[in-house]
């Protein structure tokens, strides 16, 4: 069932969230209402340095970045898996720490190929 | 709350974990040399699948249970294991002059190819439903890559990204209906759903999880209505590849099916009978009538393959232990034809590029007499016509679907394969009686593609002489999932 | 009380993220309200009592796989209007499948009973006010369910060789420096001391 000592801890999160919001949409919302707002044509148009828009502006990405973003993701699930084991060592003792190296071990042997691949360079 | 941890016993599972450690280190090994060295990686890996293939007659005869209960170690899984892993021996070794002309000759292949045998073997000892999913997984992974290896190619990547979405779907339904079993019985492990489900009577919320269950198995094991994947990436992907495919993971996936319908959800065996006798009779049937129309060889036999696939459900369909005996000689005598005639396939080369066409193997009776011969014996074969081994195949397969009373399932499998016969023999016919087009087709000479060709050939042939190995092999497999 | 206001705000976004998700004409915007979704349902999570699936669901899902889609949908110029044609076609089969997909799932849910079968819990969650939802995973993470953890392990290593393979490119004109070389440069094998007199020039 839901505890209520853990959500009390939580509360001034949502009292962030609840300022964020209502500032956020106050700045937006009091410029939206309080301005005088008169557009036509000219103010309204695109700016690309006097000419009209004349190509979508997305553009072809190399696909290293992609690369990058998933090696990211790799490490992080290893590092999201880190933390309880952080946590809870003194409890599981020697085997939860022989089981975490091995784990990291299998990890680490994939860092090496990568690095040595050169999937870690930007040319 | 955990008081004291108990080391797991790490024999039972003792060719998994050599498996991994030496995929680990040849991939070390292999981005340790200077230059790109496909082939010292490519002798290394199939070195080690012989290792493993040794380890693994060790529990040919016990059945040992480890870590807390989610890995299994029996007879049957040795079997299975055995094939998976002289599949994927066979397969890297089929690769070799392939690769190099495709210039797909990284050392990241054969390694691939290790880690999706050692996703195999853990699928086919999952003991849990977690595990049975993480081994479903771990074997996928390197098969969406590998379809996709040709990667300037648009047939190739667009064969993989096929594959990767509908794969990604399909585990989500197998998950979903994990999930649905869990909350049903409160366990995944297979020995707590057995004891949970015994002697009581079918819930709905079990049946539509085991239901879903089966639908995300069989989009691995490609049967109908979840095959939709299977012409295009077979087509798509490079032919060393889609050898691979139809070698090897198809028996990991019909080994598990068959443990986890005859393990945890055996006292449901009437449920779950109509849904696998439809899926079958729709394969069989799909399989024989859709690669009727077929120009182009990957594509007939990747509906070969779904038809084949249709054939093994029957033994699961008929849920005793000479329907998995049956499964085991079925699925044996299967990797053997499919070896042989994608040797044949790999063999051919046409100036630069690869045959795949039907027309290009026009007159190859004048030609290359062996090689048609040998072509002649696998369709043959898969035709289901006696003396050779694939008759043999479909009468054990027919006769358990009789032993359990399933008569108008035997009549209805009998009935497709003659249709199905109908586009083997018209490959036959290609090769015999057509004349040869301008292009001359030279055989791309490789020696081990040869001796793969004259083992799977003899050993189709000969199966009528000395069937006793495999048959005894099977029965005492099969006992093992029953005891 | 209070906990039923915050569960139906965070499900009512959640679902009308979700829709949005669907419906929505740029796919910037589409992305956009799927990484919202994830938020509440991180939100949902940490009400359940489960704080540390629902930070790691922030983490990861909103801090690596949303910004992948956000490159891909970012970078490539998708042309929603052709892909949502396809929708329009097939939108008669769709609601049929759906809607027998749904009638069944109502069917099953409406008609659950635990009783017939007795749980066979295998471990019971350990009461939240004496260990916090990390603790008790970690627990049993990397104990009992030890061969899972190290499937999981394999299965990174796997993602990581593949994701190699099929993007990593070496230019092969591409010089870089190596900094071993330069460094284990012996002073003594480069470099010359002459004494030269003045006036003399260097032979």
């Amino acid at each position: 069932m839901i505890a209520t000592d853990l959500l009390t801890n939580y509360f001034p999160i949502v009292v962030f969230l609840v300022i964020a919001t209502g500032l956020s949409m106050l700045m937006v919302g009091v410029s939206f209402l309080a301005a005088k707002q008169k557009p036509d044509t000219e103010k309204i148009s695109a700016y690309e340095c006097g000419f009209e828009a004349f190509a979508d502006a997305r553009m072809k990405f190399d696909v290293r970045f992609y690369l990058v973003s998933i090696l990211f993701i790799i490490f992080d699930l290893e590092v999201a898996f880190l933390f309880p084991w952080a946590i809870t060592l003194g409890k599981i003792g020697l085997y939860g720490f022989w089981s975490m190296m091995v784990f990291l071990g299998v990890l680490t042997v994939g860092f090496i190929y990568e690095w040595r691949k050169g999937a870690l360079d930007w040319e | 709350m955990i008081k004291s941890f108990i080391t797991p016993e790490l024999m039972p599972a003792f060719p998994e974990i050599s498996l991994a450690i030496a995929a680990m280190l040849i991939l070390l090994f292999g981005i340790s040399r200077k230059e790109e060295d496909y082939n010292s990686v490519s002798n290394l890996s199939m070195l080690a699948l012989a290792a493993v293939f040794m380890t693994l007659c060790k529990f040919c005869t016990e059945t040992a249970t480890t870590f807390n209960g989610m890995f299994i170690a029996d007879a049957f899984g040795a079997f299975m294991k055995a094939l998976v892993v002289t599949g994927s021996f066979v397969s890297i070794m089929l690769a070799a002059k392939y690769v190099e002309r495709q210039r797909i000759m990284r050392f990241e292949y054969p390694i691939l190819i290790l880690f999706a045998t050692l996703g195999m073997m853990l699928m086919i000892s999952a003991n849990d439903l977690i595990a049975l999913y993480m081994g479903l997984e771990m074997q996928s992974l390197p098969l969406y890559v590998l379809a996709a290896m040709q990667r300037d190619t648009v047939r190739s990547t667009e064969a993989g990204l096929k594959y990767f979405v509908l794969g990604a779907l399909s585990s989500g339904m197998l998950l979903y209906g994990a999930s649905l079993i869990y909350g049903y019985t409160g366990a995944t492990g297979f020995d707590a759903i057995s004891t949970a489900l015994a002697g009581h009577p079918a819930g709905l919320g079990i049946i539509v999880g085991m239901v879903l269950l089966l639908s995300g198995l069989a989009f691995k094991i490609s049967a109908v209505p979840f095959h939709m994947w299977t012409p295009d990436v077979y087509e798509g992907a490079p032919t060393s590849v889609t050898a691979f495919f139809a070698i090897a993971p198809k028996l990991a996936a019909l080994a598990l099916l068959t443990r986890t319908f005859m393990g945890p959800f055996g006292h449901l065996a009437d449920q779950w009978r109509q849904v696998v006798v439809v899926i079958s009779v729709a394969s069989m049937v799909l399989g024989s009538v859709a690669a009727i129309g077929q120009n182009n060889i990957k594509r007939l036999l990747a509906y070969s393959s779904i038809g084949n696939m249709g054939y093994a459900l029957v033994g699961l369909a008929a849920a005793s232990p000479a329907g998995v005996q049956a499964i085991m000689i079925y699925a044996a005598i299967y990797m053997v034809m499919t070896i042989g005639a994608f040797a044949v396939v790999l063999m051919m080369k046409q100036k630069d590029r690869m045959v795949e066409q039907i027309s290009d193997l026009s007159g190859l009776g004048d030609r290359q007499p062996l090689l048609a011969l040998a072509m002649t014996i696998m369709m043959f074969s898969m035709a289901g016509i006696p003396p050779l081994a694939g008759f043999f195949g479909k009468l054990f397969i027919f006769q358990a679907a009789i032993g359990s009373g399933l008569y108008t399932l035997a009549v209805l499998g009998v009935l497709a394969s003659v249709i199905g016969a109908y586009y083997y023999l018209r490959i036959i016919k290609v090769m015999y009686f057509e004349t040869a087009g301008d292009d001359v087709i030279d055989k791309a000479s490789d020696g081990r593609l040869n001796l793969l060709l004259g083992i799977s050939s003899a050993l189709i042939v000969l199966f009528i002489v000395f069937p006793g190995p495999l048959l005894t092999s099977a029965a005492d497999a099969a006992q093992s999932l029953f005891k | 009380m209070i906990e039923a206001i915050f569960f139906y705000v965070f499900s009512a976004v959640l679902i009308g993220s979700a829709a949005w998700v669907i419906s929505s004409r740029n796919p910037v915007h589409s992305v956009l309200a799927l990484i919202l979704a994830f938020f509440n349902a991180a939100g949902l999570f940490v009400m359940l009592g489960a704080e540390f699936l629902a930070m790691i669901m922030v983490i990861v899902y909103v801090g690596a796989v949303a910004v992948l889609f956000l490159f891909v949908v970012m970078m490539l110029d998708i042309d929603f209007v052709k892909l949502k044609a396809g929708l329009v076609k097939n939108a008669f089969v769709g609601f049929i499948v759906g809607g027998v997909l749904l009638a069944e799932f109502v069917w099953m849910y409406l008609r659950w009973g635990m009783s017939q079968v007795t749980p066979h819990v295998m471990m019971p969650t350990p009461d939240m006010a004496q260990v916090n939802n990390t603790q008790a995973l970690g627990m049993v993470l990397y104990t009992h369910y030890v061969y899972l953890f190290q499937i999981s392990g394999l299965i990174l290593l796997v993602a990581m060789i593949g994701a190699i393979t099929l993007t990593h490119r070496r230019r092969p004109d591409n010089r870089t420096q190596k900094v071993a070389i330069q460094v284990a440069r012996n002073p003594k094998d480069v470099l010359k001391v002459e004494k030269i007199t003045s006036g003399s020039g260097v032979h």
